[in-house]
């Protein structure tokens, strides 16, 4: 930069020497910048003091006084707005976070499918890929409730499966867990049983380095995990019970019950985000260079390690930046809910709260801000993996 | 430089987006004066509920609501064709009105305190008293709403129907599960397949959603009215000219019908010595420039669509399929609620 050898050439004019143009330029822009913006919510604010529009959060404590059907915490008409903002954030979360679970493993498996060497399972596959991504979502959510599951029978003629679950147009009824007495012992047994099993798999990793001998992992993982919990259950006294839902008057009562909008926008966003991250895992793979599956087999190892221990650290590296994509976009799509009448934050908050306060500003901007502060916590903690699994230099 | 340059873009970005969603940020003077620059009125209606508000095989709009905005637009230019309707979901209906989208928004829509304190509108009157009810399946054997403990019900979001659903079964101290749709329509399909057991709206509203249903026998409407539903035209707050003008209109057609001033004899009408018809009519005085209007605006009302019963019995009553009974509808003289002030 010229500023370095000012002090040997003649000194510039100040609107000669970029460091200072360049300061000045942005600082008048920046001035015009906020001259504007702050014009715009003076003038926003104005207009709506002198209509009686309200500008301040006066509503957050005002009672609600609407139900809401589905509600992961206690709620009921008398609840305040701000607890309807809360049950439509965790029936947001609920779905988008189930849904990005499902379609991880669906998207991995349909992705690896299209590879496989057997003509009819890669064709099946590619099938699926093509035929749900070329679909409006929007669409397919509407297909799910209205075609599919709206066509269920009424709950007195339910479809029973074993006389434990049952499938009806109000939604589908499934045995409940009820956690008796005791049953504290299997959680905490649970706990101890995970540590243990990430103690014995450092130990294992650290073994194997020193001495190239293997421990069989995944049984002992699985006998901590599972195994622990299952003495504690046993020792306890059985502690819990499950309750079957059966019908009564209208409806199935006891039990837990999924509602059919939920079912249907969770179907409808994990088969067509899957179908995407198929694609994606596809592309992952298929970018690992041939040489190194040769090189692997080469040095003896067998088709299993070769994938995961060769061929899918590699194919991560390109899987993870795009995946991302699909988990934000998930999250969003989750907001067409409101074709269906499922109660998640756009529906519920910026539907029903912001028609009955008139609070379109603060309603609009406080969900606005709510995606994105899910979105990019959704992709710092991917951004965090995706550095953990990028090449490292050695 | 360019390092320095990115905060700025983005606090730019953040200026437009904001001065954009930002509603009424620039608010044309009177509504009338911006009307009539227009050449039409552009009027909030429903998407469709028979009687009231739907669109027919031409495309052109008709119904009970969509008469009111046309004679808006027959007292302001003589042309009840000059109205543009916005259809609006029950959701989307005042954020519409706020940001200045339409001049009126006639659409069912419920006087209440809070909208018109709160929310910065202004109920000029009630075009129809109405109250909300109950349908359900004649299988069902249901004959009171009070039986309706454990059903699930479907409702149409951001209308007080919700709100007093929620109150009808909190105060029976019945349990229920509702099943909201952004639409009148999703909510009447999802009844339809069998989601809910009951869906509820405004009396006049069931009506007219049941002639919709495969097959309207296999369904009735509960005897129980749980709330007063009163439904008229909204204006934004800040303009008294044109809140006057739209009340005024319905005023007009009322008084019209109590004194027997049709479409048909309006202009025999014009010699008739009674003072309050001359008033009414123009003839005499000039009841219409405080409204910015000529003197003329009531018989420019009548001639084009009618008095209050005409436009009643032609879409929702008598002369409709829906068939609905005046009943607190009636004027005040035939023991009705619907009653007007003086022209003088």
């Amino acid at each position: 930069m010229s500023v370095t050898t000012a002090s040997a050439a003649p000194k510039p004019k100040i609107w000669n020497d970029p460091f200072w143009r360049g300061l000045i330029v942005q600082g008048a822009l920046l001035v015009v910048v906020l001259f504007l913006f702050a014009g715009a919510v003076i003038n926003a604010r104005n207009n709506m003091q002198a209509r009686g529009i309200p500008t301040d959060f006066a509503f957050w404590d005002r009672p609600a006084s609407f139900d809401i059907n589905q509600t992961l915490i206690p709620y009921s008409a008398t609840s305040p707005n701000s607890q309807v903002f809360w049950v439509g954030l965790l029936n947001t979360l609920l779905v988008a976070g189930l849904g990005i679970v499902l379609s991880t493993v669906i998207g991995f498996a349909v992705g690896a499918a299209r590879l496989s060497t057997s003509w009819l399972v890669a064709k099946l596959a590619a099938i699926y890929v093509e035929g749900i991504r070329n679909v409006p979502l929007l669409l397919q959510i509407i297909f799910w409730y209205n075609v599919v599951l709206g066509n269920l029978p009424h709950p007195r003629q339910a479809a029973p499966f074993l006389d434990i679950a049952f499938l009806s147009n109000r939604g589908l009824f499934v045995p409940a867990p009820v956690f008796g007495p005791g049953s504290n012992a299997i959680w905490i047994a649970l706990a101890i049983g995970i540590v243990g099993a990430v103690l014995f798999r450092i130990w294992a990793a650290k073994r194997q380095r020193e001495t190239g001998q293997q421990a069989p992992v995944g049984l002992i993982t699985t006998a901590f995990v599972l195994g622990l919990p299952l003495v504690a259950y046993l020792a306890a006294g059985r502690p819990i019970g499950v309750d079957y839902p059966h019908l009564k008057g209208f409806n199935f009562t006891g039990g837990q019950r999924l509602t059919p909008e939920f079912v249907a926008l969770l179907l409808a966003l994990t088969l067509y985000t899957a179908a995407f991250i198929a694609e994606i895992v596809r592309s992952g793979i298929l970018a690992v260079p041939k040489g190194q599956s040769e090189a692997a087999a080469a040095l003896g190892l067998r088709a299993t390690p070769t994938r995961k221990l060769v061929i899918m650290p590699q194919a991560m590296r390109v899987i993870i930046p795009p995946l991302i994509n699909q988990y934000l976009n998930l999250t969003k799509n989750s907001t067409l809910a409101v074709a269906i009448g499922y109660p998640d934050l756009f529906n519920v908050f910026s539907g029903t709260v912001l028609n009955n306060t008139g609070a379109a500003v603060q309603i609009v901007f406080m969900t606005m801000a709510v995606y994105l502060v899910v979105s990019l916590i959704t992709s710092a903690v991917m951004n965090a993996y995706n550095a953990r699994m990028s090449l490292r230099e050695r | 430089m360019t390092r320095n340059r990115r905060p700025l873009l983005a606090l730019a970005t953040l200026a437009l987006s904001a001065s954009a969603a930002l509603p009424g940020a620039a608010f044309a003077g009177p509504t009338l004066d911006a009307v009539k620059k227009r050449g039409e009125l552009v009027c909030g209606s429903n998407p469709g509920i028979a009687g009231f508000g739907l669109p027919d095989d031409k495309g052109q709009w008709k119904g009970f609501d969509i008469e009111f905005c046309r004679a808006i637009a027959s007292a302001i230019f003589n042309d009840p064709s000059k109205v543009r309707f916005t259809p609006l979901s029950a959701k989307d209906r005042f954020t519409a009105l706020q940001s200045g989208e339409i001049d009126v928004l006639s659409r069912n829509t419920t006087w209440t305190q809070s909208r018109e304190v709160g929310q910065g509108f202004e109920f000029g009157a009630v075009t129809y008293y109405d109250g909300q009810g109950f349908m359900v399946r004649k299988k069902l054997n249901v004959n009171s709403a009070l039986e309706l403990s454990g059903a699930s019900v479907c409702v149409q979001q951001g209308t007080t129907t919700e709100l007093n659903l929620a109150d009808f079964f909190r105060t029976h101290n019945m349990k229920y599960e509702s099943v909201v749709f952004a639409t009148a329509d999703e909510g009447l399909k999802a009844y339809d397949t069998g989601r809910c057991d009951s869906f509820t709206t405004d009396m006049s509203q069931l009506y007219g959603e049941r002639t919709k249903l495969g097959n309207p026998e296999d369904h009735v409407i509960l005897p129980e009215v749980i709330s007063k539903e009163p439904l008229g035209p909204v204006v934004r707050q800040g303009d008294d000219q044109w809140f006057n003008l739209v009340k005024w209109t319905h005023y007009a057609m009322l008084i019209s019908e109590e004194l027997a001033v049709t479409k048909a004899n309006v202009d025999e009408k014009l010699k008739d010595p009674n003072p309050e018809i001359k008033r009414l009519l123009g003839v005499e005085g000039d009841f219409g420039a405080g409204l910015g209007l000529g003197k003329d605006w009531a018989y420019r009302i009548i001639k084009n669509v009618g008095n209050y019963g005409e436009v009643f019995d032609r879409n929702v009553g008598a002369g409709s399929k829906l068939k609905i009974q005046r009943g607190l509808n009636a004027l005040w003289t035939n023991k009705g609620l619907q009653y007007a002030p003086p022209i003088r």
